[in-house]
């Protein structure tokens, strides 16, 4: 097994990459972290294969149906629809065609496309280039919707989107892009298998995405002061691995569901939903959830800040239940 | 044709907006503020002659290249950089940031960053006008790239259907790109960008971006089609993209536009050749002013003035404060 250190950004396009050595029907529509410095990237694959590298219009609707259309016809697209905003203008194509069409066929039709954008709150973003799109797709069945917040993870579940049946949104929050880690080449990571990043003891952290970090820093600060922390990635939205998350409960009674997205119809409430059905008999202390207040973002950074979930919005949240 | 006050005061409206976008490239390199921006430099001239051509009662929807329609429509360059900057003397309160500027009480609807965004809601804005029934009209600014999303489409064709009094405004700011031979763009099919509307029944018109009495014609024209109840008409202005914007952030390639390069006093930079000699409206009217009597020496007055005003601007910006970060929680609802 091959491991390299790469930034997330580079770890999505290794994954595009080497599945397209795999698969001669993988191809991509669009120009994946284009904003900044990783911009090069896309246009390194572009070289490598240009033919299968498609540089669309601004039409995210389009690309999007292009998307779900190549694949019930035995394409395999990666599309990346850029901010997680333009993928608005792809909904329909998205939640009315790709996720239901193996449903609506009665299981005679698939759709193996692969939505990708760059979501969340990333700095001076204002409420148009701010969103958290995963709230939005959750809540669409036949959709997996998939949250890496490693360059490993982001590897290993790329992969995985390309060889799996479905169709598959991912998002990687802007934040993300340049953050280093050690990507283990050649190894998919299965959809539906939450990952524990920290063990611990007397309370669960589970978050998505950026928040992920935001947890394993509180978490290294609990630990000075004698607290033990488990921190659970969910990775996986839909389908979503409920077992792991029960399991961590269980052993330490007492949770927090940390993501960035406004928590009315949030993901950490979807979350929370799911551990009072099934997990209330666990705890001794009620579930609380980190989450934005219930407002869009605003282009100026002290207000910005103040929205934005943190290491110490989670320590406050601890300190309240134990 | 224009007359010669007029001149020096759109002049005076152009250079302003190419001051304060020098200075707002000047404060995003020294870290004054972050996030992406857009700078109309090379557009000058049409925020100049179609936010004046607008009465008081009309309706303008724009994008995230929006600076030069708000300081051209009269909103001051105080508050619109103090919002840039993301402070609470901005004139949004800090919640706009560059993309998003807006002043209703000068006509203006919600500026959208979302491409399609401002054709779009133009529309709407033409219909509020039509049911009104008051000979108002509305523009809609948008760059060439909204042609490539659907909802320009569907937005055309209604506001021809409805008989709607939209001025649709392309800026279509890569038209080095295009030849009349056909299209060198990667992003269009069609090769003229008025094939488009016109397919729809509406009235065209291409105008380059770069000759005040052309655009003063070709907006005045467009205007009353609109207010007689004729229909929607549809400006495409051609301008050449500016150097610094063929990067993804403004770079101040071309640094501070010298006017003396337009009186002859100053070499042109060998790079940046063509574009200050041929495609610059700034110094393509200064050129043109240079040659009335005293002409050089008031327009250096001018610039002498305005970028005093810039001055102040800038400490009035950075003077304000940032906004109470709790009211990130206000105006969530009307
Ligand atoms: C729906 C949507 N897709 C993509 C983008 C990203 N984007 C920002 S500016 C831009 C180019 C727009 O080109 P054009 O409309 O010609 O305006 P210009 O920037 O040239 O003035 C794009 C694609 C966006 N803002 N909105
Ligand atoms: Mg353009």
């Amino acid at each position: 097994m091959t491991i390299q250190k790469m930034s997330y950004a580079e770890a999505v396009l290794t994954a595009l990459n080497d599945s397209m050595i795999a698969d001669d029907s993988v191809s991509l529509i669009g120009r994946p972290f284009s904003l900044g410095p990783t911009r090069v990237l896309a246009k390194k694959l572009k070289e490598k294969f240009p033919t299968r590298v498609c540089e669309p219009p601004t039409s995210e609707a389009a690309n999007a149906a292009v998307g779900a259309g190549a694949a019930m016809a035995g394409a395999r697209p990666f599309v990346d629809l850029g901010t997680g905003a333009f993928s608005f203008l792809a909904f329909s194509q998205i939640v009315n065609e790709a996720a239901v069409c193996n449903y609506m066929s009665g299981g005679k039709l698939r759709a193996p496309v692969v939505y990708h954008v760059n979501h969340g709150v990333r700095g001076a973003g204002a409420p148009q280039h701010s969103h958290d799109m995963h709230a939005y797709v959750w809540n669409t069945p036949g959709l997996q919707v998939i949250l890496p917040a490693t360059p490993n993870d982001a590897y290993g579940l790329v992969r995985s989107a390309l060889t799996n049946p479905n169709p598959t949104f991912i998002m990687s929050h802007f934040k993300q892009a340049t953050m280093m880690g050690d990507v283990e080449l050649g190894v998919s990571i299965p959809f539906g298998k939450a990952d524990v990043k920290r063990t611990g003891t007397d309370v669960t952290i589970i978050a998505v995405s950026l928040m992920v970090h935001a947890a394993l820093e509180a978490a290294e600060q609990l630990a000075t002061r004698g607290i033990s922390a488990e921190v659970v990635d969910v990775r996986s939205l839909s389908p979503l691995d409920e077992d792991t998350l029960l399991q961590s409960i269980e052993k330490t009674g007492r949770v927090i569901v940390v993501d960035e997205s406004p928590l009315h119809g949030g993901v950490s409430s979807g979350i929370a939903g799911v551990l009072a059905d099934r997990g209330f008999k666990y705890l001794k202390a009620p579930i609380r959830r980190v989450g934005r207040p219930n407002t869009p973002v605003p282009a100026s950074g002290p207000m910005e800040e103040y929205l934005v979930p943190g290491p110490q919005h989670i320590l406050e949240a601890v300190a309240s239940i134990l | 044709m224009l007359d010669l006050d007029s001149k020096w005061r759109y002049f005076s409206n152009m250079l302003l907006v190419r001051r304060f976008e020098e200075e707002l490239i000047a404060l995003y390199k020294t870290g004054k503020f972050s996030g992406h921006f857009h700078v109309c430099i090379g557009q000058e001239a049409t925020a100049a002659i179609a936010m004046d051509l607008l009465a008081q009662r009309d309706h303008i929807t724009t994008t995230h290249r929006n600076h030069g329609h708000m300081l051209a429509r009269g909103v001051s360059e105080k508050i619109a950089l103090a919002e840039i900057l993301g402070r609470e003397a901005g004139m949004n309160s800090g919640y706009a940031g560059s993309f998003h500027l807006t002043a209703p009480e000068l006509g203006f609807l919600s500026t959208s960053g979302i491409v399609g965004g401002a054709i779009s809601l133009g529309v709407g804005g033409a219909y509020a006008c039509k049911q009104r029934g008051d000979q108002s009209v509305t523009m809609a600014l948008f760059g060439d790239g909204a042609l490539e999303e659907g909802v320009s489409f569907e937005s055309l064709n209604l506001a021809s259907l409805w008989k709607l009094p939209l001025v649709f405004v392309c800026e279509n700011n890569d038209a080095t790109l295009w030849t009349p031979s056909g299209t060198l763009s990667k992003e269009h099919a069609v090769s003229d960008l008025c094939d488009l509307p016109r397919l729809c029944g509406i009235a065209t018109k291409s105008v380059a971006g770069l000759d005040l009495n052309e655009l003063n014609s070709t907006f005045t024209l467009a205007i009353e089609h609109c207010r007689s109840g004729a229909g929607p008409f549809f400006i495409e202005v051609k301008t050449a993209r500016w150097p610094g914007n063929r990067t993804q952030w403004p770079e101040p390639v071309t640094g501070r536009t010298d006017l003396n390069m337009a009186l002859g006093r100053q070499t042109i930079p060998d790079e940046d050749r063509e574009w200050f000699e041929v495609n610059d409206p700034v110094l393509k009217i200064a050129r043109q002013l240079a040659n009335e009597p005293a002409g050089d020496s008031k327009l250096l007055e001018i610039d002498i003035a305005i970028t005093r005003r810039m001055e102040v601007a800038v400490e009035f910006a950075l003077s304000s404060p940032y906004p109470n970060a709790r009211k990130a929680l206000d105006h969530v609802f009307a």
